[in-house]
C-alpha cells in the first residue's frame, strides 16, 4: 500500500478541480433552481480564454507574468459568456416550466462546444496548454507538480473568498436571502435580478480558474473537456448537497478521492479485478453518489427539503 | 389633502382570471385601514400588487403622490411601503437578528438601524432572547412577530400586514393584536388584511369588505362591527 498517499493526493487534486466547478452549479441552483448544464462549457471557455491570452503574449514571456494574465483572460471570457447566457437564454424563461430552461441549457452547452470546435483555430483536436516551470516536487512518498500547487492554492483561496463574501458582505446576505425566498427578498429592497447575475459571475469565475488548472495539469484544453468535467462537478454538487457552497467543494473532494482510490485498489479486491483501473473510475464515482444519496438524500451538507420552504 | 395611499379602480389578473376587479380605497397618514373578506376575496393579491410583486392590469396606485404601477418590487420599500406577507415568510436559515437587519437592507444609518433593532426587541422581548437562533426554529407566533419587526425595520410610512393572526393560538393572537394597537397609538399608518373581522374592525379607523375581487361594503370600523350583514357573514352570527 505504499502508493496510498500518492493516490489520496491525486484524488484531492482532482476533487478540488471538481469542487471549483461544482460551486458554480450549486450557487446558480440554490438561487434560481436551474441546473445550468452549460456550466461545463463555461469551464471549457475559461481554459480557451486563458490559452488565447497566452498565445497573444509571445513565446518569451515568463509563466509568472503570463499566468495572472491568463487567469484574467479566462475569467473575463467565462463571465462574459455566462452573463450573456443568463440575460438572453435563461432570464426570459424564469417563469416558464422547469423543463424549458433545462433544455435551453443543454442546447447552449452543445452550441458552445460547437462554436469552439468550429471557430477556435485548430481546436478540432486538443490544443497544447503551457505548463508551469519547476517541479516535480517530493513530499515523503508523494510526487507533485507546480500545477498541483496552483490547484491547491486556487481551491483554498476560492473557498475563503466565498465564505467571506456570502457571510460578511451585504451582497452575500442578499444572495442568501434570495436563495431562501426570492419574493420576500424583493420586499426587503433586494434587486434579485442583480443577485442572480452575480451568482452567474462568481460561478463562471471559479469555473474559469478550474479551466486554467485543468490546462496546466493535463497540458492541453479541448472543446469537449467540459462534458465529463461538468458531469462530475454536477455529481459533486448533488453529493455535497445542492445549494450548499461548502458542500460543493466537499462533494468534489469526496468524489475525486473515491475515484482515485477505486482506480487504484478495486482491482486488488479478490474477484473484482475486472472492475478496477481508470476505465471503471467513472462508474465508481456514480456508485458513491448513489450510496450517499440512499443514506442522505439531501447530500452530505444539504438541508432537508422541509427546511427550504 | 391627498391621502398617503390612493388606490383607484385597481384590477389584477392571474392569466385570464381577474382576482381583483376594480377596487378603490385610500389610506390617510396615521390611519389604520383594514381589508376583510373570505378566502380568495383578493386581499393578498391587492397587497402583493401594492408591493410590486404583481403588476396590475388596470387602474392606478399612488403612494405619497407617486404612481407605483411600473415601479419594480425592490424599489418600493425605499419609498416607505413595507409588507409583512401572508404566511410570514421569514428567512428560515438566518438568525432572528439577520432577518431584522435584512428589513433595513437599504438603510445606511448604522446607528439608527441598531436603535431600531433594539426597538423591535422591546416590542417583542422573545425575539431579543433568541436573537442568534435560526428563524426557522421559531414558533408560528414568534415568526409572525419577527415578520412584523422586520417590516418595521425599514421605517415605513405605511405598514402592510397580511393576516398577522393566521394560525395563531388565541393568546398569541391577543399579543399580535395588542401590538398593532400599540403601533397605531404611536402613529404608525397600517393597512391590515385579516380574516379575523372582529379583531380587525375593532382596532381600525376604516374597513372595507372584499368579496370575489370587489369591495362590497365600506365604513368606519365601529359601523361595520355593528352592521347586520357583516355580523352575519363574518362574525358568525345569525
Ligand atoms: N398565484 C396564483 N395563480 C392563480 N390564481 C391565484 C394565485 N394566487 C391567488 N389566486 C387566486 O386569486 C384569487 C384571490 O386570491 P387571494 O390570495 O388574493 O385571496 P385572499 O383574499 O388573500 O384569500 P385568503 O383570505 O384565503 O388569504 C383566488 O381566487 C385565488 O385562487
Ligand atoms: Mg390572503
Amino acid at each position: 500500500m505504499h502508493e496510498l498517499p500518492q493516490n489520496l493526493a491525486n484524488g484531492l487534486l482532482l476533487g478540488a478541480t471538481y469542487g471549483l466547478i461544482a460551486v458554480g452549479y450549486t450557487m446558480v441552483y440554490g438561487i434560481v433552481q436551474l441546473i445550468n448544464f452549460a456550466h461545463g462549457e463555461i469551464f471549457m471557455t475559461g481554459g480557451f480564454g486563458a490559452l488565447t491570452v497566452y498565445l497573444g503574449l509571445g513565446s518569451g514571456t515568463s509563466m509568472w507574468i503570463a499566468l495572472p494574465l491568463m487567469l484574467v483572460g479566462g475569467i473575463v471570457t467565462a463571465t462574459v459568456i455566462a452573463v450573456l447566457a443568463e440575460r438572453f437564454a435563461y432570464r426570459p424563461l424564469r417563469n416558464a416550466p422547469r423543463l424549458a430552461p433545462l433544455i435551453t441549457a443543454i442546447g447552449l452547452s452543445i452550441t458552445l462546444q460547437q462554436l469552439v470546435w468550429g471557430f477556435y483555430p485548430k481546436a478540432k483536436s486538443p490544443r497544447v496548454f503551457p505548463s508551469l516551470p519547476g517541479g516535480p516536487f517530493h513530499l515523503g512518498s508523494i510526487t507533485f507538480q507546480s500545477a498541483d500547487i496552483f490547484v491547491v492554492v486556487a481551491a483554498i483561496a476560492s473557498m475563503l473568498f466565498l465564505a467571506y463574501f456570502v457571510q460578511r458582505t451585504r451582497t452575500g446576505r442578499a444572495m442568501q436571502a434570495t436563495a431562501q425566498d426570492p419574493d420576500t427578498a424583493k420586499l426587503m429592497g433586494i434587486d434579485t435580478d442583480r443577485v442572480i447575475v452575480i451568482a452567474f459571475i462568481l460561478g463562471a469565475t471559479f469555473a474559469a480558474v478550474a479551466g486554467v488548472a485543468h490546462g496546466l495539469r493535463y497540458g492541453q484544453v479541448s472543446f469537449d473537456m467540459g462534458f465529463v468535467a461538468g458531469l462530475k462537478a454536477f455529481t459533486a454538487a448533488v453529493l455535497g448537497g445542492i445549494g450548499n457552497i461548502y458542500g460543493a467543494m466537499l462533494g468534489g473532494i469526496v468524489l475525486g478521492v473515491a475515484e482515485s482510490l477505486a482506480a487504484g485498489y478495486i482491482e486488488k479486491i479478490p474477484g473484482m479485478s475486472q472492475f478496477g483501473g481508470a476505465a471503471w473510475q467513472d462508474v465508481w464515482a456514480f456508485v458513491i453518489l448513489i450510496l450517499v444519496l440512499m443514506v442522505r438524500p439531501q447530500g452530505l451538507l444539504g438541508e432537508r427539503v422541509a427546511d427550504r420552504a | 389633502m391627498t391621502a398617503l395611499l390612493e388606490v383607484e379602480d385597481l384590477r389584477v389578473a392571474y392569466g385570464k382570471i381577474e382576482a381583483v376587479k376594480g377596487i378603490s380605497f385610500t389610506v390617510e397618514a396615521g390611519q389604520v385601514v383594514t381589508l376583510i373578506g373570505t378566502n380568495g376575496a383578493g386581499k393578498t393579491t391587492t397587497l402583493r400588487t401594492l408591493s410590486g410583486l404583481l403588476k396590475p392590469v388596470g387602474g392606478s396606485i399612488r403612494f405619497n403622490g407617486q404612481p407605483l404601477g411600473s415601479v419594480p418590487a425592490h424599489k418600493i420599500v425605499s419609498l416607505g411601503l413595507a409588507h409583512s406577507p401572508e404566511g410570514r415568510h421569514i428567512f428560515p436559515r438566518m438568525t432572528i437578528e439577520e432577518n431584522l437587519l435584512l428589513g433595513a437592507f437599504l438603510r445606511k444609518d448604522q446607528d439608527g438601524i441598531q436603535v431600531d433593532v433594539q426597538r423591535a426587541y422591546d416590542l417583542f422581548p422573545i425575539l431579543g432572547e433568541r436573537r442568534r437562533q435560526a428563524a426557522g426554529t421559531l414558533s408560528g407566533g414568534e415568526q409572525q412577530m419577527l415578520a412584523m419587526g422586520r417590516a418595521l425595520m425599514s421605517q415605513p410610512k405605511l405598514l402592510m400586514l397580511d393576516e398577522p393572526s393566521m394560525g395563531l393560538s388565541p393568546i398569541m393572537m391577543q399579543k399580535i393584536m395588542s401590538t398593532i394597537v400599540e403601533l397605531r397609538d404611536q402613529g404608525t399608518t397600517i393597512l391590515l388584511v385579516e380574516q379575523n373581522a372582529q379583531a380587525a374592525l375593532s382596532l381600525a379607523d376604516t374597513g372595507h369588505v372584499m368579496e370575489i375581487g370587489r369591495i362590497v361594503l365600506s365604513g368606519t370600523g365601529s359601523d361595520l362591527l355593528t352592521d347586520e350583514s357583516v355580523r352575519k357573514a363574518y362574525l358568525g352570527e345569525d
